[in-house]
């Protein structure tokens, strides 16, 4: 039997599906359209019933749903039986995952269950079957090809729009699970801060570095950060001087972040902090030495000292933001 | 009690910034120095670490491939690991991620048929392919438990192993049965320099070399002939169009100016 059809898996994570689970039906419905094969999703989570409407209502046309205990936080092995047991059931072609920590993992234990090659941080998905990802941390780009029956993907956050709830509306079919006796159990989850925006899925990013000088320095770029729903990163320089979390760090060592805008102040902007943002859409660089190499490859780099700068930039969207909600 | 532990380490260029050869379509890495891929430095750290807490423990550094790879060996061994294991022959060139955890998985059940593994560690990824999946992938074919992006370990006893796994949105505590395999981030530890005491080991140290056959696979199951996906092309980054300077005479003339061209282009 050929593989036929696209699978989307999709892990809920603290009973919610990420975002980047809807960037999933964006390019699986442009693959399912090219190759006039149909769309599904499977649903792992204790919620798996209401979650998968979700998907349904944004024009999967199937959607499994598998809701037990045992899938209310990723647990590789027990993630992997619960996919791998539709996907081989059906004869899936395309396997669709977001490429975070858990969608990575259980893209490696799906590969082997399914016999299939695997391209993860995948940016691109071509015409003709093929995909683009990122390697040499950041400095080139692999156009992969499968070889295998079976393709599993796990695309980078943020390289798809995200589908909304539309007119056609797809079926949710329940699927029961058992996963015997796991071994390995969940003993417990510690939240990061609250309202802390993460960095993989922020559509806007305020970075800084080096140049901010103190952890003090960070105040206003958090305020910025807030006031613009942005995500706040850092270079390494900024995070081994212990003025912020090394979760924030983006570059080679930290993440890999494509948000629409990167704000970067007072990083100078070395290959290895390219190599985690230079994906980005657009890139603004705010820093006292025009020369340095972030300054040189930014879409928008503007010469300034971010202690008087930041406040006034501030002070200029609060402005703007307060005739806007009135004209909304 | 004493537990084996191997940590699986990758030789890889020690500099990631090569161009791509116009004749083949590939990295151009010939000439470029290797060494221990990064990320596999806190796996190697780990693993001694371990080997240091739990009295008559051994720890063996694994490698996959060509003879100079033999190099990252004596590197981990310098660094504290007690012997090491070099699986090589040119059957294994061009492998992927699936046939290379397959005969990744291959050795580890070779070592653990000679004394019983407890623990198989992974660095996040490595900084040429960057795929961040063969713990996951050798796992599923051990059929092992495993847990990426580990950032801690906490306890270990003779059944089960207790770690700390670093998520997009807080920390997670699991515990595992053991034998078990964990792909540990950055977060884990500090990674210390080699001892001279080390180096001495290492400059003696002789490393088992195993070939597909003596793995028990054929070479059609390894390298480029066992592999599902393959690099047909790579690419440098594309280029960033040309961007502009804001100017203007007073930081405020200059906010005003950046903030207006964000809100025309819709990014705030
Ligand atoms: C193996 C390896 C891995 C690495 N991984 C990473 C990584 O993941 N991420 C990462 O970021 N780095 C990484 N680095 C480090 C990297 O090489 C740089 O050292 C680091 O990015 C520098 O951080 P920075 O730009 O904040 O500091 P600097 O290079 O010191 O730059 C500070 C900048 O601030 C500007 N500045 C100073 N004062 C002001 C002011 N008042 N207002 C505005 N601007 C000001 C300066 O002009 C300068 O451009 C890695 C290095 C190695 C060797």
């Amino acid at each position: 039997m050929a593989n036929k059809g696209i699978l989307i898996v999709a892990v809920s994570q603290r009973a919610s599906l990420p975002p980047a689970t809807f960037e999933l039906v964006t390019a699986g419905r442009r693959l399912a359209d090219t190759l006039k094969e149909p769309l599904a999703a499977v649903v792992l989570s204790e919620k798996a019933a209401a979650l998968a409407e979700d998907l349904a209502a944004c024009g999967v046309d199937k959607v499994y749903a598998v809701e037990h205990p045992s899938l209310a936080n990723f647990i590789g092995p027990v993630h992997a039986q619960a996919a791998a047991a539709v996907a081989l059931k059906e004869g899936f072609g395309k396997v669709l995952l977001v490429s975070n920590v858990a969608g990575r993992a259980l893209a490696g234990q799906l590969a082997v269950r399914l016999k299939a090659g695997l391209a993860a941080d995948v940016c691109e998905i071509l015409p003709d079957g093929k995909v683009l990802r990122p390697y040499f941390s950041g400095n080139l780009i692999a156009s992969v090809e499968f070889k295998s029956p079976v393709a599993v993907m796990a695309l980078a956050p943020m390289s798809f729009p995200r589908a909304e709830a539309g007119a056609a509306k797809g079926t949710v079919v329940p699927v029961a699970f058992d996963p015997g006796s796991p071994k390995i159990q969940f003993v417990s989850y510690q939240p990061e801060a609250a309202n802390e925006i993460d960095l993989g899925g922020a559509e806007r990013i305020v970075s800084g570095g080096r140049g901010l000088q103190s952890e003090e320095g960070f105040k206003p770029l958090r305020a910025l950060a807030q006031l613009l729903g942005a995500a706040v990163g850092a270079s390494r320089a900024a995070v081994d001087s212990g003025w912020i979390a090394y979760r924030s760090q983006v570059g080679l060592t930290g993440r890999s972040v494509r948000p629409k805008l990167y704000i970067a102040v007072g990083i100078s902007g070395q290959i290895q902090h390219l190599a985690g943002m230079s994906s980005s859409g657009t890139i603004v660089a705010i820093n006292t030495d025009k020369d340095c190499p972030l300054m040189q490859m930014a879409s928008i780099a503007v010469v300034a000292d971010y202690n008087e700068f930041i406040p006034l930039v501030i002070d200029e969207v609060k402005k703007r933001k307060g005739s806007t909600a009135v004209a909304a | 009690m004493g537990m084996n532990i191997v940590v699986c380490v990758k030789s890889t260029p020690s500099s990631v910034n090569v161009p791509v050869d116009a004749a083949t379509g590939q990295p151009k890495t010939a000439g470029t120095p290797t060494a221990i891929n990064p990320y596999d430095e806190f796996a190697v750290e780990e693993a001694v670490r371990l080997k240091e807490r739990i009295p008559g423990s051994t720890a063996t550094v694994l490698t996959l491939g060509p003879d100079g790879a033999a190099d990252v060996l004596r590197e981990a061994i310098a660094r504290g690991c007690d012997g090491g294991v070099h699986v090589s022959g040119p059957e294994f060139d061009g492998g992927d991620s699936y046939s290379t955890s397959l005969a990744l998985c291959a050795a580890l059940k070779k070592l653990h048929a000679e004394k019983p593994l407890s623990l198989v560690l992974f660095g996040k990824n490595t900084n040429d392919g960057c795929s961040g999946v063969v713990g996951a992938e050798t796992a599923a074919w051990l059929d092992w438990p495993e847990v990426s992006s580990v950032k801690k370990i906490e306890a270990v006893d003779e059944s089960s192993v207790t770690v700390h796994r670093a998520m997009e949105d807080g920390t997670d505590v699991l515990k595992l049965s053991l034998p078990a395999c964990l792909a540990t981030v950055k977060e884990i530890n500090e990674p210390r320099l080699p001892s001279l005491k080390g180096k001495m080991a290492a400059k003696k140290a002789v490393f088992p070399k195993w070939a597909a056959a003596d793995l028990g696979l054929t070479a059609a199951q390894v390298g480029a002939s066992g592999a599902a996906a393959k690099i047909v092309k790579a690419a440098g980054q594309p280029p960033r169009p040309a961007g502009l300077t804001v100017a203007g005479a007073s930081a405020a003339e200059k906010a005003k100016k950046l903030v207006d061209i964000l809100f025309e282009r819709k990014l705030i």
